[in-house]
């Protein structure tokens, strides 16, 4: 297919519908509402339904009802939205049911702002919802990966029966890119067996529920979660790194950021200082791993974020307190700028901080 | 021998979890004998609410979801927008649709989803252990209404049937109780016409079913039955609001 601009929320619905997604419910709520006015464009065309629900509430509520009759899926908010649809998130998460949620993170605290921000990491990727669950967390950088990821997004959520998010940083939800809709790698997809379509009196009723009532029962179900956790771990980790054999310092830094990064680190280098990158993709699962090929003599870690330092808590965690972790964070809707990145990445060299 | 009653197929065989002499159960058989006598229970998809019919999931012999507390409706609608040849209904009860849902069962009601309610008002929060309700009676006590229902305080028990009748989208909204054979007969008459409603795709339909909590009342399941009947009639009148033409 050739290539096509497109801006990256409607860039989203394209790549949904490519995957097959033919079910969308959502709200309005800036800045992601070209995507929902997209699927309402677009999804008639092809035979599927776009519903405005009457709150995010809602809308998540008919994804679960959606996902367990056995469709593929999608909603799409902004972070007050996503915040009302964590009960939904997590009977999901709970009832393992596959689906695409999209959040294109603006500030907060509460109503905060319609600018760009990074300020939802934790609740993407620590739960938001009730229990012990986990989502997978995608966080594109360009409009392209934008696309593959959403497409690959519904192949994961299918494969593992768990809801998927993309986290978009707002920035990213406004950009226009050139794009091409590709095919994901081929995966084995489990058949639906499961999906509430009618026993036609030919199987036991399907039961979609996330209720434990017995404690043993409950311990086994999570203890089942968890194991599919771990196998997402082992298989689904995306990571992108630059030179951190070398690298005196490492940023560490994902979605748009890390193209703010990238300028920063060609700039550093053209005045000869060695900088690496590590930008996870996955946000969950976190790639650790990766910070363990981090050469010995690295001066430290320095994570730059459209917030006041959340994934610097994995950074840490990665680690394992072998550098020193450094944080730059602009919030409110401002842009860390490639100069205050440089100024920071010169500090550490210097000793300075 | 002739059989003169047989359990419906619409139920499995597990023993139910109800109090003695709570309606529930009564209400499950007639919902079970309808889906059964209209031919469709093998099509049915069911959505449980959060409440004492919690478990009706394990209850119904259909494909089921439950749902979070209230959220029925909204999942109901996932189902049938993915699956329009199925058919979907919700079990709800007074506190899950009357008060944390009340959002979703207006908007199922106003978008004339094709689904069909079932809304058990006992005029308390049983499974929690008889907290008010926006269905308590003025006057009436509850562990959170421990003076009774205050209407100063809290305003008077909210009439869904009323309300939802004065939406486009509701096509048949009925009231029944089932504190008597002759009532169970009409409730189950109700329960078959709303289902058809559903069947032959005009829109919502909700039947509210006037029911007893005799736990948390602290009645007898008998006095329980005479207590609704003596106060709860009065206040919410049985009968249909509203029923397609064609169906009259
Ligand atoms: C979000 C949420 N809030 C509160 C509860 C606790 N809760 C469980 S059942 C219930 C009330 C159910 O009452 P009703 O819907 O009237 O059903 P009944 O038990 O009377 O049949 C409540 C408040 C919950 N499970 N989830
Ligand atoms: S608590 Fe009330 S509503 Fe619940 S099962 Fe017992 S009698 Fe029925
Ligand atoms: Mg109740």
């Amino acid at each position: 297919m050739a290539k096509v601009l497109m801006k990256g929320n409607e860039a989203i619905g394209a790549a949904a519908i490519e995957a097959g997604c033919r079910y969308f419910f959502g709200y309005p709520i800036t800045p992601q509402s070209e995507l929902p006015e997209y699927m309402a464009r677009e999804l008639p065309k092809v035979g599927g339904v776009f519903l405005q629900a009457e709150s995010e509430i809602a809308a998540i509520n008919m994804v679960y009802g959606a996902a367990g009759a056995g469709a593929r899926v999608m909603t799409s908010s902004s972070s007050p939205g996503i915040s009302l649809k964590q009960e939904g998130i997590s009977y999901i998460a709970g009832a393992e049911l596959p689906c695409l949620i999209v959040n294109i993170m603006r500030g907060g605290p509460g109503l905060g702002s319609i600018l760009p921000s990074q300020t939802d990491y934790f609740q993407a990727t620590r739960g938001g919802g009730n229990g012990d669950y986990r989502l997978v967390v995608l966080a594109p950088s360009n409009v392209q990966e934008l696309v593959d990821l959403v497409i690959e997004g519904f192949d994961i959520a299918d494969q593992y029966r768990n809801p998927v998010m993309i986290l978009g940083d707002g920035m990213i939800g406004q950009m226009m890119e050139p794009v091409e809709l590709r095919k994901p790698k081929q995966r084995e997809l489990p058949p639906k067996d499961w999906a509430t379509d009618g026993t036609k009196d030919k199987r036991k009723p399907n039961i979609i529920n996330s209720l434990y009532l017995a404690a043993e029962e409950l311990e086994a179900h999570n203890q089942r979660l968890q194991e599919k956790y771990k196998k997402i771990m082992e298989n689904e980790v995306k990571v992108e790194s630059y030179n951190i054999e070398d690298a005196d310092v490492v940023i560490a830094a994902y979605g748009t950021i890390s193209r703010i990064a990238k300028t920063a680190i060609s700039q550093l280098e053209k005045e000869g200082y060695k900088v690496g990158l590590i930008r996870p993709i996955t946000l969950w699962p976190y790639p650790y791993d990766e910070f363990e090929k981090i050469n010995d003599k690295c001066k430290g870690i320095l994570t730059v974020e459209m917030n006041t330092g959340q994934m610097v808590d994995d950074v840490k965690i990665a680690v394992k307190g072998k550098f020193p972790v450094y944080f730059h964070g602009r919030t409110g809707g401002m842009v860390p700028t490639p100069d205050e990145i440089i100024d920071k990445v010169k500090k550490i060299y210097g000793g300075e901080i | 021998m002739t059989i003169v009653f047989q359990k419906t197929r619409g139920l499995t065989d597990v023993e139910t979890h109800y109090c003695p002499g709570c309606t529930h159960g009564i209400v499950h058989r007639l919902v079970a004998e309808a889906l059964e006598e209209l031919g469709v229970l093998d099509m049915a998809i069911g959505v449980a609410p959060v409440g004492c019919a919690v478990l009706a999931y394990k209850y119904f012999n259909c494909d089921m979801h439950e749902a979070a507390h209230g959220r029925a409706p909204a999942v109901a609608t996932g189902i049938k927008r993915v699956r329009p040849e199925n058919f979907v209904f919700t079990y709800q009860g007074d506190g899950d649709l009357a008060s944390i849902g009340t959002a979703e069962i207006v908007h199922a009601a106003h978008r004339g989803e094709k689904i069909s309610t079932i809304f058990i008002n006992n005029a308390i929060y049983g499974m929690t252990g008889g907290q008010m309700a926006p269905t308590t009676l003025v006057g009436q006590k509850a562990t959170t209404a421990p003076y009774g229902r205050d209407e100063a305080h809290c305003g008077k028990p909210i009439r869904i049937s009323e309300m939802l009748a004065t939406i486009d989208g509701a096509k048949f909204v009925e009231r029944v109780t089932v504190t008597s054979p002759a009532h169970v007969r009409k409730a189950k008459k109700a329960i078959k016409e709303c289902f058809k409603v559903q069947i032959e795709g005009k829109g919502f339909g909700i039947v509210e079913v006037l029911s007893t909590c005799p736990t948390n009342w602290g009645l007898t399941p008998t006095e329980a039955l005479k207590w609704l009947e003596d106060n709860m009639i009065p206040y919410y009148p049985l009968g249909n609001f509203k029923r397609p033409e064609e169906v009259e």
